[in-house]
């Protein structure tokens, strides 16, 4: 028998149980949908962070200080530290160093409090970070050397604070108390998974050294981004930094008290979470795409009881072991098959349905299936039925022609 | 009368019910001429079912030699059986056994299908169908067919891959008389026509008296012969 005969014998046999087949069936639709969706919506996550990660800025590394019981006398950061990275001849890989002052502080606008990020900043950050102002200027090196009390403002933090987003400045906000005049708005970066980048005040350095932010060492930062040239300099401008930092803190190799972090590596493990949180969803789903397989066995091996006489017959007339084994193994096949080609398009449906409403919530995630996805699932779910399918055909093979006649 | 299509020595079949052993052929010798007609008679228990399925080569003898059309087939295979059962036996069953979902035509395709040849099935199982006088029943399924006529098509089934040898059990054991009537008289005029070599296994003393030969079976051995 042909295959072509065979797989029209099939379907004409499921389809003389329609009701049957039609549950066995949504067993693995599920099943393949909820695949098909889970890795898909993964992906989409991925995809979306690994998205907002990048576009905090390219190329750049970030040095905080660390408090390790290893080092004798730990050093925090300093402008200084600043100033020797982003001399060319230390530090050839190094484009711009932007030092940063961070804390959350009391912002006030006509009786209005907020607590909000507050950061100290030169007008490298501009730069590094890839900032542009919707209306008036960024913060100038002569304000960062005058210690001007000026701000540049969020979006978010502009919106809480004014209810508008425009016609800001020339404003007069206090911070913990102290007038400063708003010079700027910020273009909004997008939400971020982690923080939100809009609901920021920028203020000079220098004003937030000396005004809002004391720490125990004069000209102290709390965090160095640095960007390198280009995104094969990263490592190398991780070197050179690592090496200025160990002579100026005069600290043993090994026993630093820095740590520089890398945006690809924050990328690499955003990317290595999302993949885990992938599998994971995909092995939960594939449980269910398993339950379907166990569906097509538990019917496959009803329909061989029932069919046990038909069984004898064929036999009877000829079938070789062979022969049954095919007509079965076909019918769970087909079973799975249909089953498998329904559900990618649950599991596209899922998806868009998923992305809609992820839109809708300004989530920012869009579900990709991929070709590779759905071969996966249409592979997996045909195995399923094939391995599934085995049992019960095996076991109709495996019937003696005289027994399976006399079969009532 | 020509060749032997049948020749069963000594046919012995011990089924084993847990400790028990039950012995249902004791040492069974038969022999069946090309283009005989045979009844084989006994009740119950007496061993007929075994000795059909021997016969049929749906089961194997537990000893002694079974030599069907010049080959013998007492050692077989299960697969070689199956291909000798294809090729050389035909079955007609008391229940009918048709596939219910299957046209009459797809019905007696099923041999063919199963023999692996590339022939023109349609037209073997037409012409098949026709020589049983339901050419034009071809495309109706069995619920569409009296019973008379799906016993027919199940003779029509047992032909069609021209075998050495027709088994019928009880042919007309579903059917009324007079639609039992017309397929013995069938079977008989497929064995005028084409030689076909007939065993029909029946409780009916009417229908053993058409046959050539009646074979009387008790306890696993042939307990008398008598020719009609």
């Amino acid at each position: 028998m042909n295959v072509l005969t065979s797989f029209f014998e099939a379907l004409d046999s499921l389809r003389s149980n329609k009701t049957r087949s039609a549950l066995t069936i949504l067993g693995i639709v599920i099943g393949v949908g909820a695949v098909i969706a889970m890795i898909s919506i993964g992906r989409g996550a991925e995809n979306s962070i690994t998205g907002s990660i990048q576009g905090i800025g390219t190329n750049l590394l970030f040095v905080l200080r660390t408090q390790s019981s290893d080092v004798t006398n730990p050093q925090p950061l300093t402008l200084e530290d600043a100033e020797a990275i982003s001399d060319p001849f230390l530090a050839p890989s190094v484009a711009h160093v932007a030092p940063m002052l961070e804390g959350q502080a009391k912002v006030t606008y006509d009786g209005e409090s907020q607590l909000i990020i507050v950061s100290g900043i030169t007008p490298e950050f501009e730069i590094v970070h890839n900032y542009q102002v919707t209306e008036g200027e960024f913060i100038s090196e002569d304000q960062l050397l005058g210690r001007s009390s000026v701000a540049l403002i969020g979006p978010d933090a502009a919106d809480n604070l004014f209810g508008r987003k425009t016609g800001i400045v020339g404003e007069t906000i206090r911070i913990e108390g102290q007038p400063f005049r708003v010079i700027g708005v910020l273009e909004s970066k997008g939400g971020s998974t982690f923080t939100n980048q809009d609901n920021v005040v920028l203020i000079p350095l220098t004003t937030a050294q000396t005004r809002l932010f004391h720490r125990s060492k004069r000209n102290q930062v709390d965090l160095l981004i640095v960007e390198a040239y280009s995104p094969d300099a990263v490592q190398s401008a991780s070197d050179e930094v690592s090496e200025i930092l160990r002579n100026r803190h005069k600290t043993k190799i090994g026993a630093d008290d820095f740590t520089i972090l890398k945006q690809q590596d924050f990328i690499e493990t955003a990317s290595m979470i999302t993949n885990i949180l992938t599998i994971f969803l995909g092995g939960v789903a594939a449980i269910s795409l398993l339950v379907g397989g166990i569906g097509i066995m538990n019917i496959m091996l009803v329909s061989v009881t029932e069919r046990t006489r038909e069984i004898g017959l064929r036999k009877a007339l000829g079938a070789r072991r062979v022969d049954i084994l095919v007509q079965f193994l076909t019918e769970s096949a087909t079973l799975s098959l249909i089953g498998g080609i329904l559900g990618i398009l649950l599991g596209w449906g899922i998806s868009y349905v998923v992305g809609l409403i992820a839109a809708a919530n300004k989530a920012n995630i869009t579900p990709t299936v991929t070709l590779d996805t759905i071969l996966l699932a249409t592979l997996f779910s045909t195995a399923v039925g094939l391995f599934f399918g085995l049992y019960p055909a095996n076991r109709a093979a495996g019937l003696e022609p005289v027994e399976a006649l006399r079969y009532e | 009368m020509g060749n032997t299509v049948i020749k069963a020595i000594n046919l012995t079949k011990v089924y084993k019910m847990g400790e028990i052993e039950v012995h249902a052929l004791c040492g069974l010798s038969m022999e069946v001429q090309q283009g005989e007609i045979i009844a084989i008679m006994g009740p119950s228990g007496s061993g007929k079912s075994t000795l059909m399925n021997i016969l049929g080569c749906l089961d194997r003898p537990t000893s002694g030699e079974y030599i069907l059309d010049g080959e013998n087939v007492s050692r077989l295979k299960d697969d070689e059986l199956a291909k000798i059962r294809n090729k050389k036996v035909g079955f007609v069953f008391q229940s009918f056994n048709l596939l219910p979902r299957a046209t009459a035509l797809i019905n007696v395709e099923l041999p063919l299908r199963y023999a692996g040849s590339n022939h023109n099935h349609h037209e073997v199982a037409k012409a098949a169908l026709e020589a049983v006088g339901l050419g034009d029943r071809m495309n109706h399924r069995p619920n569409e067919l009296s019973g008379g006529q799906q016993q027919r098509v199940a003779i029509a089934r047992a032909i069609v891959n021209d075998p050495a040898i027709i088994l019928a059990d009880e042919p007309t054991g579903n059917l009324d008389s007079k639609a039992g009537e017309e397929i013995i008289e069938l079977l008989l005029s497929l064995n005028r026509e084409r030689g076909t070599t007939l065993i029909i296994v029946t409780h009916d003393p009417d229908i053993a008296a058409h046959t050539h030969r009646i074979i009387h079976i008790r306890d696993g051995v042939v307990v008398s012969e008598e020719r009609t």
